[in-house]
């Protein structure tokens, strides 16, 4: 790999808190290396501004290795940037040439309203699992775990969807703001199993109702959530959680 | 104080038991009015909180990220270690204990390795029945692999994000205690002081980051689950927050801290490539299963390695180690790369890497695949394409990564890896029970010292944080609490929880009005690197003491010279880094004490001054065959309480992995 | 859960904009089956047969009801999915992904669905209410001449030009909703997507093409009788 250093210009969203209005501002940085990666450019400006005895601008970040989820800038228009399947802290400035502007957003749905500058609140993520995103399993009630041979193309489909991070790009990316992949891949990921069994149709309904109730967007099977996901998760997870919602609604029980 | 370490009485494999069937516990009616305190939210908070709550206590569970699902748990990629023995190659609850008891050369302690060998199967059961999608075989049974530093195949994975399966398991369990409503989340809150009332920890001082409030929480209890520190060293494979705030608060409440040197420094990391470097990322240590490692055997050689042939390569680890070649433990292959890179060997443009070659994995996957489709002679071209398809089922995940972070393509050229700081033996010194010298205060996985030893093998951390969560708290934590139950809720506005709110916000307005010139980052940088030059890989009496003088050097600089900007009550991720960087400037002075003061080598702890003639660690049971737990006397002032270790049923030998 | 909460979360009102979609993609069909007797080039009298059949006969006219409380349906939850769906995001964003990641006709429905609307009106108005009206009024139950009455319609150039491009509204609009159709009911698994997004494709052009057809070649038959 041939590396290069470049010159930038950014177009960044500011926003001191939740209720003041934001607005774009425009930062230059210099000598960024190809081999950084996104965040990294931020920490070179944050740097830049803190010596300039400025704000730094406040952006999620933890495990920059691509899985805990919670980085989430929007990228000249794309969730997480323009590269496939890629986090925003795994995006590195060799896509990048020297004289570019990049604007950066953050997830913008009213579901996940702004803390401060590229910071939203996901809380509604963990709000929509604890409606039904477990098996209900207390700690000591175990079998032995191979008690119960499960299918490999079965556990593997399982895991592709278990693998969600929860970032929100697929609220971000929709039009709709819509967080049906989020609650599929749960809801797949559970389904799949036989030990999420017991709880299929009820977990279904409710997790659904609490995405409602969160004030996300409905599906209409638009798609770009499946083509920014940071983890591949399929829209064939949607179609599964509609199998199943569809599954409760026409033979669960009148309480679910 | 002599130290109690409160091992229960007994032959080894009936201490846990006994322990059991014996230990005082709460009734039903008077769980619900005790209230605990959980800090930490990954795979030992959190399934300590889920088992708290499931159990009836009141449950309070705190996160300084946005979601109990980002803990840093989820990064973990490789496997657990479980001794089920589903391979039917000879594990058993024993051999994992002696594993792990030998992996941590001869410095944990026995009974509570062999407790953890003795719940890991639990946790296999309790994950499995949670929908945690572990591999499976064709037959639909759990599949295993081997790790570095064993000889059985005892490892469960789910690809390379295992760690990331069990924490959203923990996780969703927790969630569904927050429906229930016996456990409430506080989320992107950070603990920054123990509350003690009586000489008992009763509740914590924590930062709503949000708005920038301090907050008062009353517990009966507070468990600390709040990970390691190897952020100490700057650049680490931990997260950007992963921080020692709430274990050094506790510190410096009267908690002691145990063998704050026993580092980790992970053989197979991708380099580091430039000054701008945020972190280190890891390539899983199940990729030595199948690459080699090797070097050239000529100095400076900067041929690229497809153009170096068989025979001018040197497989050093295979050459040193030929029982166990590229598994040896981590210690000892980060050793073995930096030896070659010191002496000139290294590759790349910083010379610092070595490399990590698949090519005659795929080779011999493809030869395997060719014959399962009975074409053995399909021509070479072909078997490599079928043994890419192998390797890329088996670490797909893994290559990406590092396709996207170096740009090259691990499948054609070989990987290019270098140690990192990975995890911290070191933490929290706990009894048995996990409780710290602060009575009613524990500490849970990587917080606390208590496995690993002076090394912790591949595998056992994710292992080490559920026991310690699901199966080891929820016995210990009742057993005190027992006594504990006609204590009634303290009310917050007690002058203890006023005097260390004082504190606290004194502390942050005295780092905030200092604005100076250099950010804290800038700090955190200059530490890292005293951390990593000097007590990192190989350590030496000159190299420590010059690196306290300079640690208290710079914390002085700190505290005359940090900018911090913004205000205290708003969102300001600088000053929350601020503080913990405040924090990392003592702990990093403990550490280099407390490996001055270890004067011979042991598992990730290398002294210069202790090493065999060829050049491996050499250990001194004689001298140093205790625990290094140290109390906290003031700044700069610490006094060090051993904890001798007995060996009862393992006989400390020289650990050879020849 | 009742069922009135139950059509009531995201998931049910879609199925009520799918499940009408489907039934109205099975109208499309017969429909289109009736009408494509035109093309018998014998001056409209199997096409006429055809017409009086479905005209004159009790199970269709009962069926029609459903068909209008069909469309009614779909018209009125898809446009109120439009509506609410396009409140949820306050501030837009400022560079937006486009056709990077999403097709244009897949986020446009609602308005593909208007323009279709607009034109069914048209339509309606051409054919439909004369029809009834007559049969009602003035025909004793008899049909009008329907071919007749197409003939004239089509003589007017912008009225072929307008059912074109309603057809070609319609169309975009089925490239999407077919197959959104059955994913709705979660149909389109790893198995069988493929084929329903064919079949969808297939059907989308298809239909609207022998549909669009239709008034081209009465237009053309008109002038050729002057």
């Amino acid at each position: 790999m041939q590396h290069y250093t470049m010159n930038l210009t950014l177009k960044v969203w500011r926003q001191r808190n939740s209720k003041m209005k934001g607005h774009f501002e425009t930062f230059q940085v210099k000598d960024i290396s190809s081999e950084m990666s996104f965040l990294e450019m931020f920490d070179v400006l944050n740097e830049q501004l803190v010596a300039e005895g400025k704000d730094p601008i406040a952006f999620d970040h933890d495990c920059r290795e691509g899985i805990c989820g919670s980085c989430s800038m929007h990228i000249n228009g794309r969730a997480h940037g323009p590269w496939d399947q890629t986090t925003t802290c795994q995006l590195h400035m060799r896509e990048y040439k020297n004289g570019d502007t990049i604007v950066v957003e953050p997830w913008r749905a009213d579901s996940f309203p702004v803390i401060r500058d590229l910071v939203v609140d996901r809380s509604s993520f963990d709000r929509i699992i604890a409606a039904g995103g477990y098996v209900s399993v207390n700690t000591g009630n175990a079998v032995d775990a191979n008690s119960l041979p499960i299918e490999k193309q079965r556990a593997d489909e399982s895991f592709a969807a278990a693998s969600c991070i929860g970032c929100g790009a697929c609220v971000a990316a929709c039009p709709n703001t819509s967080a049906m992949l989020f609650v599929s891949a749960k809801i797949a990921h559970l389904a799949l199993l036989p030990q999420g069994g017991p709880e299929r149709k009820v977990r279904a309904v409710n997790m659904v109702q609490q995405m409602d109730t969160e004030g996300f967007g409905s599906c209409t099977n638009i798609g770009a959530c499946e083509a920014e996901c940071p983890k591949g998760i399929s829209l064939e997870n949607i179609a599964r959680l509609n199998r199943e919602f569809v599954g409760a609604m026409f033979s669960g029980s009148p309480q679910g | 104080m002599a130290i109690d370490s409160k091992i229960p009485a007994g032959p080894i494999d009936t201490k846990w038991k006994t322990y059991k069937s014996t230990c005082k516990l709460v009734n039903p009616a008077n769980k619900r009015q005790l209230e605990i305190i959980v800090v930490g939210t990954g795979l030992a908070g959190a399934s300590a909180a889920a088992s708290l709550g499931e159990m009836g206590y009141k449950v309070k569970a705190f996160c300084f990220q946005d979601s109990p699902r980002r803990a840093h748990s989820i990064a973990a990629q490789g496997g657990i270690n479980a001794a089920k023995n589903y391979q039917n190659d000879g594990d058993s609850t024993y051999r994992l204990f002696y594993d792990t008891i030998k992996g941590g050369d001869y410095r944990s302690r026995e009974g509570n390795v062999h407790r953890l060998a003795e719940v890991s199967v639990n946790i296999i059961d309790q994950c499995v029945a949670q929908g945690v999608p572990f591999a499976r075989e064709y037959g639909g049974l759990l599949s295993n692999r081997s790790f570095g530093g064993t000889q059985v195949q005892r490892t469960f994975y789910a690809a390379g994000q295992t760690g990331q399966q069990l924490l959203i398991g923990a996780y969703q369990a927790l969630e569904r205690q927050v429906a229930l409503g016996t456990v409430e989340m506080y989320a992107r809150h950070e603990m920054l002081e123990v509350v003690k009332i009586d000489g008992k920890a009763r509740g914590i001082i924590a930062r709503n980051l949000i708005t920038g409030e301090l907050e008062r929480h009353f517990g009966h209890a507070v468990l600390l689950c709040t990970g390691g520190y190897g952020n100490v060293f700057y650049l680490s494979t931990n997260a950007m927050g992963s921080n020692v705030t709430a274990a050094w608060k506790a510190h410096r409440q009267g908690a002691y801290f145990g063998n704050p040197c026993f580092t980790q420094i992970h053989p197979t990391c991708i380099p580091v490539s430039g000054d701008h470097q945020s972190k280190l990322t890891l390539m899983s240590e199940s990729l030595r299963n199948d690459g080699r490692i090797w070097v050239p055997k000529k100095q400076g050689d900067n041929r690229s390695p497809k153009e170096i042939k068989e025979e001018e390569r040197d497989y050093y680890l295979e050459r040193r180690y030929p029982a166990f070649g590229n598994l040896v433990p981590r210690d000892v292959a980060s050793r073995a790369a930096k030896e070659r890179c010191d002496a000139g060997y290294g590759v790349g443009s910083s010379k610092m890497a070595v490399y990590l070659d698949f090519a005659a994995a795929i080779e011999r996957y493809g030869k395997i695949e060719a014959g399962k489709q009975g074409k053995p002679d399909m021509g070479k071209e072909a078997i490599i394409a079928l043994g890419k398809d192998v390797v890329k089922e088996k670490y797909g995940n893994l290559f990406d990564m590092y396709a996207k972070i170096t740009g090259d393509n691990p499948y054609e050229v070989p990987m290019r890896i270098y140690p990192a700081v990975h995890y911290t033996m070191g933490g929290l010194w706990v009894d048995y029970e996990l409780m710290t010298s602060v009575p009613n205060l524990y500490a849970l996985g990587e917080a606390n010292f208590s496995d690993h030893g002076a090394n912790r093998l591949g595998a056992s951390a994710l292992m080490q944080g559920l026991a310690d969560g699901y199966f080891v708290i929820p016995y210990t934590l009742g057993n005190n609490l027992a006594d504990d139950i006609r204590t009634k809720a303290i009310p917050t506005d007690h002058p203890a929880f006023v005097a260390a709110e004082k504190e606290v916000s004194d502390r942050i307005d005295r780092m905030m009005n200092i604005k100076g010139k250099e950010s804290v980052e800038s700090f955190h940088k200059r530490l890292g690197k005293i951390m990593w030059d000097k007590c990192g890989m190989a350590r030496n009496a000159k190299g420590l003491e010059e690196a306290i003088k300079e640690i208290q050097a710079l914390r002085k600089e700190f505290w005359s010279n940090v900018r911090i900007p913004g205000e205290v009550k708003e969102f300001n991720p600088e000053l929350d880094k601020a503080g913990r960087v405040a924090d990392f400037l003592e702990l990093g002075e403990l550490m280099c004490k407390d490996a001055l003061h270890r004067e011979e080598s042991c598992g990730g702890h290398f002294r210069e001054e202790s090493q065999t003639p060829d050049g491996e660690a050499e250990r001194n049971d004689e001298k140093f065959m205790y625990v290094a737990a140290w109390e906290f006397k003031g700044d700069s002032n610490y006094v060090l309480h051993k904890e001798e270790l007995n060996y009862e049923v393992v006989h400390p030998s020289a650990r050879s992995y020849k | 859960m009742n069922w009135k909460n139950y059509f009531s979360t995201s998931i049910g009102k879609k199925i009520l904009v799918g499940a009408t979609g489907l039934f109205l993609i099975l109208f499309l069909v017969v429909h289109c089956y009736v009408n494509a007797m035109i093309f018998w080039c014998d001056g409209g009298k199997h096409f006429t047969e055809a017409a009086a059949f479905m005209g004159g006969n009790v199970a269709v006219r009962i069926l029609e009801i459903g068909l209008f409380a069909g469309l009614l349906l779909h018209i009125i939850q898809g446009l109120m999915l439009w509506s609410q769906n396009s409140k949820r995001r306050s501030v837009k964003y400022e560079v937006s992904a486009g056709n990077k990641t999403s097709k244009w006709y897949s986020r446009s429905m609602g308005l593909l669905g208007t323009l279709i609307l607009l034109f069914l009106v048209l339509h309606m108005y051409h054919f439909w209410a004369p029809n009834r009206y007559g049969q009602a009024f003035d025909a004793g139950w008899k049909e009008e001449d329907l071919y007749d009455k197409m003939v004239i319609v089509f003589s007017e150039l912008w009225v072929v030009v307008v059912y074109v491009l309603g057809c070609f509204s319609l169309s975009w609009h089925l490239v999407h909703g077919f197959y959104s159709g059955f994913q709705t009911f979660g149909l389109t698994t790893h198995k069988y997507k493929s084929v329903i997004r064919s079949i969808g494709v297939a059907f989308a052009i298809l239909i609207p093409l022998i549909f669009a057809s239709m008034p081209v070649y009465l237009h053309y038959i008109s002038s050729y009788q002057q």
